[in-house]
């Protein structure tokens, strides 16, 4: 029922001065609760929210593009899992899944790949075999292998018409030598050389479910468990060794610290500045964190309020740290209007000099401490999120204690130890810059 | 089943209380009734870059970021043809800076010279990047002045032209301001560990003193019904050649709206669809199809979009599509075939009310439609839909003289 509300206008707050506030002192994340299907499948499980509904991940940790033979392969196999199996034509399978309402998305990253179900509580007894039978039954049919190659051959087309893709692909390819897995990304002549074969071997040896761990997270239904262990009960050796191409050439021979690739028709230049730095099992990740936020972490940043809020360069910049299983790496990225890319590139360096030279305020640390403690607040909010903040440990072999450490590290770091960071690691003669579009 | 109390301050401002105990985080929503197709056709873009000057500071609050972040907070907003929406998340205990903010910059903003051009200049890069600087990105610039004639959907939310962003004037920000930035004009939605009587106080502590101001009539002229097929031949860098066909359609208020949104995840909802089958995979013309509603809240937009794969003429593409339409308006669809798409907007549903964000978005939404009761009754419109309500609408809309089609060729 509506109702007004009664009370009288009463006098005008103090709008020029802040309410008070409290700063977080502490995050508490819901830990995921492991338990081991007969089969010997470690199931991860966080059980939140209120909608009868649930989230199934399965990853192959030796799935991703750094096991496979040959570009292609990792992500081609990954999303051909749905294209036809022993017991199902491919449109037989989404008819299933479709009409059971649920969701199916695959996922190759370059570390691992994944498979993961969307489904109602009431339909789980449909669902679940469903996935069964592309984990197992995979069996990627010459026609339906040869249209999703066309298809995905005309979608990288399109993607590689956008500066931005260009420029990603272009600096991790600087970054890590095309030689290995992080810096050799997919090229139009991959599509020529991969076949069905190289997919079907694949499968049988990296989809094993030896290897393999769940990680359920939604309103958990008491028979869930039962269903897994049903569909995934038996564990087979996998058929084949496993390749995994071991880090290689992670310092390739650089000619040059700037790299430039002319886009003529562009109006906007694709800029990324950045190095190889470490991963999260490193004891400087947490602080880099801090002082990456600082410089382009959050929409109140160094880089947005210069480069976009101050000098309208830009409709957005930003950098990040970015965490994979054999190394990680630093970068900034925007896109800016050609006729102010060489000024904006004057600008980013001025900040980073900035983030060396002069340590930053007690202000301008509080409030990047609140909002990180915020930001992770919201990271861990609802069963998803908690599902997400349990891999981004586990892939690493890290225990919840990394992130109480992330978070003592954001309470306590002084601005000393931040500007000694940034001598260590953002010093500009180890920066890579690469721009792609046009340079006046 | 989303419980919400709700009630109206004096000067008009509807506020939505959602309460979820499992969150940590509060969520302040802020729909105004305003977006471009309240623009004027000489100024547009203009609802889109005043979201931009709504964080330009306001009366007595230089800054409005700051403060929010350092309250652990974060906050977004977007621009439709329909509407302009403010939201932010916070840790709960902090939820009265959200309401100092929100409530300061209703009440006036700054209007800083300097805010208003640095912005035009943010808004013009963005125009660039999405609508220039991308394969296709001009493709709404294109088709909207295809489709609509007279209605203001035949601009796009960012503009005609880069030309009317950088002419927006300070007295035109003010006056916009003036006329549509008003308490009455606005829902606001606060969800999170809370209790209503708590959201009452505040909401009377911070957004009663702003002055009433009578909501805005708004007046656009009518599309008139479409008599003949449209098509427009462009030419472009891009990889691949892609088809674009809109038909007209009811208003996302109108009860055919449920009806024609499931049409359009029969054709192209999951690998199972109409469209995907049979001219993605059988008969190979497409290299992906997708068939979507705008949604809007005037008379709206039915879309089909492709990409088709080389070697394939558009009128070869295009009569293709319109044989699957046709199948749609012969014959009747099975039980199956129904519940099948029922099964999957039920799931899609309920997978989008699991964050106190798209909970509060979504009763906004439905207060500004018609009644934010209308969240719990969704579900229950799109199973109402039977195998003849789709025959019928499909007839009524999905033909060719209510279609505009654009063909979007690649040079080379």
């Amino acid at each position: 029922m509506e109702e007004k509300a009664t009370i009288g206008v009463s006098q005008q707050p103090n709008r020029t001065m802040a309410p008070a506030f409290g700063t977080l002192d502490k995050v508490e994340i819901a830990e995921a609760v492991k338990s081991v299907l007969p089969g010997g499948i470690p199931v991860f499980k966080i059980d939140a929210g209120s909608q009868e509904l649930v989230k199934i991940e399965i990853i192959f940790p030796g799935a991703g593009a750094t096991s496979q033979p040959y570009p292609l392969v990792s992500v081609g196999t990954n999303d051909m899992l749905d294209e036809g199996t022993v017991n199902y034509s491919a449109g037989a399978l989404a008819e299933q899944v479709d009409f059971y309402g649920a969701f199916l998305q695959t996922e190759a990253t370059l570390d691992f790949a994944s498979v993961c179900l969307f489904s109602l509580n009431k339909h789980l007894a449909n669902t679940i075999p469903l996935l069964e039978e592309m984990i197992k039954n995979a069996n990627f049919p010459e026609h339906e292998f040869d249209t999703y190659i066309q298809n995905k051959k005309q979608k990288f087309r399109v993607d590689e018409a956008k500066v931005s893709t260009v420029a990603r692909k272009r600096f991790t390819q600087i970054l890590f030598g095309d030689k290995h897995p992080y810096g050799n990304y997919i090229i139009e002549d991959n599509f020529k050389s991969v076949n069905r074969n190289l997919l079907s071997e694949f499968h049988s040896s990296a989809y094993a479910l030896k290897d393999s761990y769940v990680v359920v997270s939604g309103k958990i239904d008491p028979r869930m468990e039962d269903l897994l262990a049903r569909s995934f009960q038996t564990v087979e050796a996998p058929k084949k060794d496993k390749i995994t191409i071991k880090a290689q050439a992670l310092n390739p021979d650089r000619s040059s610290q700037k790299y430039f690739v002319e886009k003529k028709e562009a109006v906007q230049s694709a800029i990324r500045i950045g190095r190889i730095l470490f991963n999260k099992t490193h004891p400087d990740f947490a602080a880099m964190q801090v002082l990456n936020a600082i410089l382009g972490g959050y929409f109140g940043s160094r880089l947005m309020s210069n480069i976009r809020e101050e000098k309208g360069y830009t409709y957005g910049i930003g950098s990040g740290i970015v965490s994979l299983k054999q190394a990680g790496y630093f970068f900034i990225s925007t896109e800016v209007g050609v006729e102010v890319c060489k000024a904006a590139l004057k600008e980013i360096y001025l900040e980073i000099k900035r983030l060396r030279e002069e340590p930053v305020s007690q202000e301008e640390l509080t409030l990047v401490r609140n909002h990180l403690l915020g930001s992770f607040l919201r990271s861990a909010d609802g069963p998803f999120s908690l599902a997400d903040k349990f891999k981004g440990i586990f892939d690493y072999g890290l225990s919840y204690a990394y992130y109480q450490n992330y978070v003592q590290t954001i309470l306590n770091i002084t601005p000393i130890e931040l500007q000694k960071l940034a001598n260590l690691y953002l010093k500009e003669e180890d920066l890579i810059e690469l721009v792609v579009g046009k340079m006046q | 089943m989303i419980k919400f109390d709700r009630f109206t301050l004096e000067n008009g401002l509807r506020v939505i209380v959602h309460k979820d105990e499992y969150t940590p985080l509060a969520c302040i929503n802020i729909l105004y009734d305003v977006g471009a197709r309240d623009e004027d056709p000489d100024r547009t873009g203009f609802a889109h870059l005043f979201e931009h000057l709504m964080f330009g500071g306001s009366v007595n609050i230089p800054s409005y970021d700051e403060p929010l972040q350092r309250a652990g907070g974060e906050n977004n907003a977007f621009t439709s043809n329909d509407i302009t929406n403010y939201y932010l998340t916070l840790p709960v205990a902090n939820l009265e800076t959200g309401f100092w903010l929100e409530s300061d910059r209703m009440l006036s903003l700054a209007f800083s010279e300097k805010s208003l051009k640095v912005q035009r200049n943010v808004v013009i890069e963005e125009f660039k990047q999405r609508y220039l600087n991308q394969p296709y990105g001009d493709v709404w610039l294109l088709l909207r002045p295809l489709a609509y004639k007279v209605h203001p959907y035949l601009w796009c939310t960012i503009g005609k032209e880069i030309r009317h962003i950088e002419e927006a004037g300070m007295e035109d920000v003010k006056a916009f301001f003036k006329k549509h930035y008003t308490p009455s004009n606005a829902i606001m939605v606060v969800s999170g560990n809370i209790e209503t009587e708590e959201v009452k106080r505040l909401a009377q502590k911070w957004f009663a003193g702003i002055q009433s101001v009578p909501k805005p009539v708004r007046s656009l002229p009518t599309e008139p019904e479409q008599t003949e097929y449209r098509n427009l031949h462009v030419k472009r860098e891009v990889p691949s050649n892609a088809l674009y066909m809109s038909f007209h359609m009811c208003s996302r208020r109108d009860s055919a709206y449920h009806t024609l949104d499931l049409i359009s995840d029969l054709l192209s909802r999951g690998n199972s669809a109409r469209l995907y089958i049979s001219l993605v995979k059988e008969q190979q013309l497409f290299s992906e199809i997708s068939a979507y509603l705008m949604g809007d809240l005037d008379k709206g937009l039915f879309l089909i979009s492709g990409k088709l794969l080389s070697g394939v003429s558009f009128e070869q593409a295009e009569s293709a599509v319109f044989i699957e339409l046709e199948k749609l308006k012969q014959e009747l669809i099975s039980e199956k075939e129904m519940n099948k798409v029922k099964n999957k907007m039920e799931s899609t549903i309920l997978f989008g009310e699991t964050s106190v964000l798209d909970i509060s978005m979504n009763l906004a939404f439905y207060e500004l439609l018609d009644n934010a009761e209308s969240i719990n009754n969704e579900v229950g419109k799109y199973m109402a839909v039977t195998p003849e309500k789709i025959q019928q609408s499909a007839r009524e809309v999905l033909v060719r003289k209510n279609c505009s089609s654009l063909f979007y060729e690649a040079l080379n």
